[in-house]
């Protein structure tokens, strides 16, 4: 009887490994996504200018680690997604009181300012990356990138892509609530 | 109009599949000669139909018919026709359909030439192969038809991907599915015999030839791809471990165990569970390959576009075909009874010890490439490169390589491991000098590099050696070792140019990953680089026209001890329409080393980023590859493998045995 098991063997593994192919069929599953390197780890060191004509001032690494959970949110005038997200960023600045700052990543300071002109500015502090070299560091590879960043400084979560009502729901304001005790 | 055609004859060959996989399969089991005799004239239609339908595509193609979907996406009407010919299966729909015409091809195949097959099993084979038809022709039609129309039709099209515009990757595509596909024939009498639950040295020698065909195509298709993303790629890299090469090269190795393991099947009677196993495996791991290449479940340089509707109606084939034929492996496998028994210390011994490392072997490609995913399932992304393969797959090599050489020596059923060694003190010579004359040029280089060209000396001397001693050469007079010669078996010759172009490759193989050495900065025009010995004098770049491209091309002098070697002019291409750059590299191969140079960006100041490899031993690889693909064709023209097995009386079988004289590839 033994004997004659074995030879279900290579149908069992097949099952199994027909069972992830068909988990890894998820749409939703993006096999590119890359962890981020930076988590828990301290946000690069930086100075970024203010954005010209955006009515706040800049930031730098110091600022992010005075005992306040941050929302550092890369975005660009030119960047469709970011505006599908502006509104949600809106929200939870104004409603939440989550502190807000933004990078304007590989913009123009005109374009960037009158965007926020039209569309309103969440951000309490703005930092004008025009060259992409700070965001590089962040380890930003497209935006709008959003990070989480705990009162000392550290990077404790990194969304890519525009982040959307469930994504705050049930990743964002959890880790801040819960960052925040 | 030729479009419409196109798509009637996919139907109708849809339709005649279904006949195909079902009548003769159960005619095969009633007992109807009728419902039998079926199987052979549907197989020749079911191919001529496919045929039609693929010429139907290509003419769309070669007439820029950009009212068809297919050909707007893939081609340009000012594109060279190589290309537009090309661009025929450089897309998903059209490699799919090349897939269908290569499986009914082979079908095809057995019909016509398999007229000493029995013909239950015969049409069993073919109804099985059907089945393999039907599935993919219904995934053609119902989720990727190559010939939709558009309206109304654009003007002109998008053009085909400028990294597939090459001639090498012309043939690559069609090499590398007739091999995949090829196996679909082991897979179709592995099968049949279960249903039989038959299997025996007749079956071996009617499954051997097709799997050495489809191996030949495969070592080809693979080779190709490799030596294109040497030269297109720019890198100066030939082998990345890129999932989609790991996909081709899996079925490599499990066929490759499986052309072995046949030879216990025909000589010995032995290791018959073990053959059905592989030869299910092999095509398993083919449609694995497919499977992935065309559902995006993993991330790969080889940008086809991916749909994970595709993914699963795929999924649901494999499930089908892998999941069916291995349970009716467990449910009938454990009635075909072994026949000859053997010491571990013999020819079928070494067999199975190449069975089993080429299996571990690609077990570990397979955990390499599907590892990552499997991981992901639990939370954690890694990624598997080159540094894994080092560690867990060249180890392996190294007794397989030790063995190949050692294997063709022994005797079937018994052997004497001193008396074997004893005949290859010559090789074991010829290896300490190629150790020494390597350390002495490598001022004693990095030791496993110079360990493993060692291990190409034994392999390459050895398989010379073995085959010295069938032709008694230096021991008879040359006319009489020249008669032996002509008189041994084509297999013969074939084993012993395949063993010897492994040995080369894995030389070549050697020298690259050893011994090479780069140089990348930005030069000026007139500046000179100093690398590996040879200067490259940098003369300047100037602009080039090509058909759909522009061109800049650089102009390298490049010369040694003042001594002129040559003129390299690599490229940098902008393809007008999807205005994508591509770099042609310029590469001098001396037979012994390539050099290999690519210029890049400029950097805005009157410099340009220039690459220059030096490359040592390189060619050997695809040389490596070239003589075992001569070994498989001359294997293949064995007109043992022609005729059909005779049944061979007990008596007849165990002489042949102790003979010696069964050569095998």
């Amino acid at each position: 009887m033994a004997r004659k098991l074995i030879f279900f063997l290579p149908i069992a593994v097949f099952v199994i490994i027909g069972g992830y192919f068909f988990w890894g069929l998820d749409p939703e599953r993006n096999p590119s996504d890359i962890p981020s390197v930076m988590i828990d780890k301290d946000v690069p060191v930086f100075d970024l200018p203010r954005l010209n004509g955006s009515g706040v001032v800049g930031f730098d690494n110091e600022d992010l680690k005075q005992g306040t959970v941050t929302l550092v949110n890369a975005f660009a005038s030119w960047c469709l997604p970011c505006l599908a997200e502006h509104p949600i960023l809106t929200e939870l600045a104004k409603r939440n009181g989550i502190r807000l700052y933004g990078i304007n990543y590989k913009d123009k300071p005109d374009d960037a300012a009158a965007w926020l002109r039209e569309h309103g500015n969440p951000y309490a502090r703005i930092g004008a990356d025009s060259s992409g070299r700070v965001s590089i560091d962040w380890g930003v590879y497209g935006v709008p990138e959003t990070y989480i960043v705990d009162g000392e400084g550290r990077i404790r979560y990194r969304h890519i892509g525009p982040i959307d009502t469930a994504a705050v729901e049930e990743i964002i304001l959890p880790l801040i609530n819960e960052l925040n005790k | 109009m030729s479009a419409e055609i196109g798509q009637f004859a996919l139907i109708l060959a849809l339709l005649v599949s279904m006949v195909q996989s079902s009548l003769p399969m159960i005619g095969a089991a009633k007992g109807n000669s009728t419902w039998i005799a079926l199987s052979r004239p549907s197989a020749i239609l079911l191919f001529a139909l496919i045929v039609l339908a693929f010429a139907a595509l290509t003419q769309a193609f070669v007439t820029s018919d950009f009212s068809v979907a297919t050909v707007f996406r893939n081609s340009h009407s000012a594109k060279p026709m190589l290309y537009k010919i090309s661009g025929v299966w450089g897309n998903h729909e059209g490699s799919m359909l090349l897939w269908v015409l290569i499986l009914t091809g082979f079908g095809a195949a057995v019909a016509g030439f398999g007229k000493n097959l029995p013909p239950t099993l015969q049409a069993r084979v073919l109804s099985v192969q059907a089945m393999i038809t039907l599935g993919f022709l219904a995934f053609l039609i119902f989720t990727s038809n190559p010939f939709e129309r558009m309206f109304p039709a654009p003007l002109d099209g998008r053009d085909l991907n400028p990294l597939l515009q090459d001639p090498g990757l012309a043939f690559h595509p069609p090499m590398l599915y007739a091999g995949y596909v090829g196996f679909s024939i082991a897979f179709s009498f592995a099968v049949a015999a279960l249903i039989e639950g038959k299997v025996d040295a007749a079956w071996a020698r009617w499954v051997r030839p097709w799997t050495l065909a489809a191996w030949i195509t495969l070592t080809a298709g693979i080779a190709l791809g490799s030596w294109w993303a040497y030269y297109e790629l720019g890198w100066g890299g030939w082998w990345f471990w890129d999932p989609v090469e790991n996909v081709s090269f899996m079925p490599w190795l499990m066929g490759t165990a499986l052309l072995h393991s046949a030879i216990v099947v025909e000589k010995r009677d032995s290791l018959k569970v073990w053959t059905i196993l592989l030869a299910i495996l092999t095509f398993s791991l083919s449609l694995i390959g497919t499977f992935i290449v065309r559902s995006g479940l993993l991330t790969s340089v080889h940008a086809f576009a991916t749909d994970p509707e595709r993914g699963l109606f795929i999924l649901v084939l494999l499930a089908i075909a892998i999941g069916g034929s291995l349970l009716l492996f467990a449910l009938r496998a454990p009635a075909l009874t072994s026949g000859g028994l053997f010491s571990p210390i013999s020819r079928e011994g070494g067999l199975v010890l190449n069975n089993l490392l080429l299996t571990v072997a690609t077990f570990v490609v397979f955990v390499g490439t599907l590892g990552p995913l499997l991981l992901e399932a639990t939370g954690t992304k890694i990624s598997v490169g080159t540094p894994y393969y080092n560690a867990v797959f060249v180890p392996l090599m190294v007794p397989l390589v030790a063995v190949m050489a050692v294997g063709p020596m022994m005797p079937w059923k018994r052997a004497e491991l001193g008396a074997v060694l004893s005949r290859l003190k010559f090789a074991g010579f010829m290896t300490v000098v190629a150790v020494l004359v390597t350390a002495y040029l490598q001022d004693g280089g990095p030791v496993l590099a110079i360990a493993a060209i060692g291990f190409a000396a034994w392999l390459f001397v050895g398989a010379l050696v073995e085959w010295a001693e069938r032709v008694k050469l230096f021991r008879l007079p040359l006319a009489d070792s020249l008669n032996r010669a002509i008189k041994l078996p084509r297999a013969a010759h074939g084993m012993t140019l395949a063993h010897a172009g492994m040995a080369v490759a894995i030389a070549g193989m050697t020298g690259s990953a050893a011994w090479k050495t780069e140089d990348i900065r930005i030069t000026r025009p007139g500046e000179t680089i100093e690398v590996a010995g040879y200067s490259y004098l940098f003369e300047g770049l100037k602009p080039v026209e090509g058909p759909n491209y522009r061109a800049e091309e650089g102009t390298f002098i490049i010369t040694k001890d003042g001594e002129f070697i040559a003129k390299l002019t690599p490229q940098r291409r902008l393809y007008n329409v999807q205005n994508m750059p591509t770099t042609e590299a310029g590469i001098h191969t001396t037979g012994l080393e390539d050099l290999y140079v690519v210029v890049g960006d400029p950097d805005g100041r009157g410099g340009w980023t220039t690459r220059i490899y030096h490359e040592p031993l390189v060619p050997w690889i695809w040389a490596g590859c070239l003589i075992m693909v001569l070994g498989g064709t001359v294997s293949l023209s064995d007109r043992r493998l022609r005729v059909g097995a005779p049944v061979r009386s007990k008596r007849w079988q165990a002489k042949s045995g102790t003979g010696g004289l069964g050569a095998q590839a």
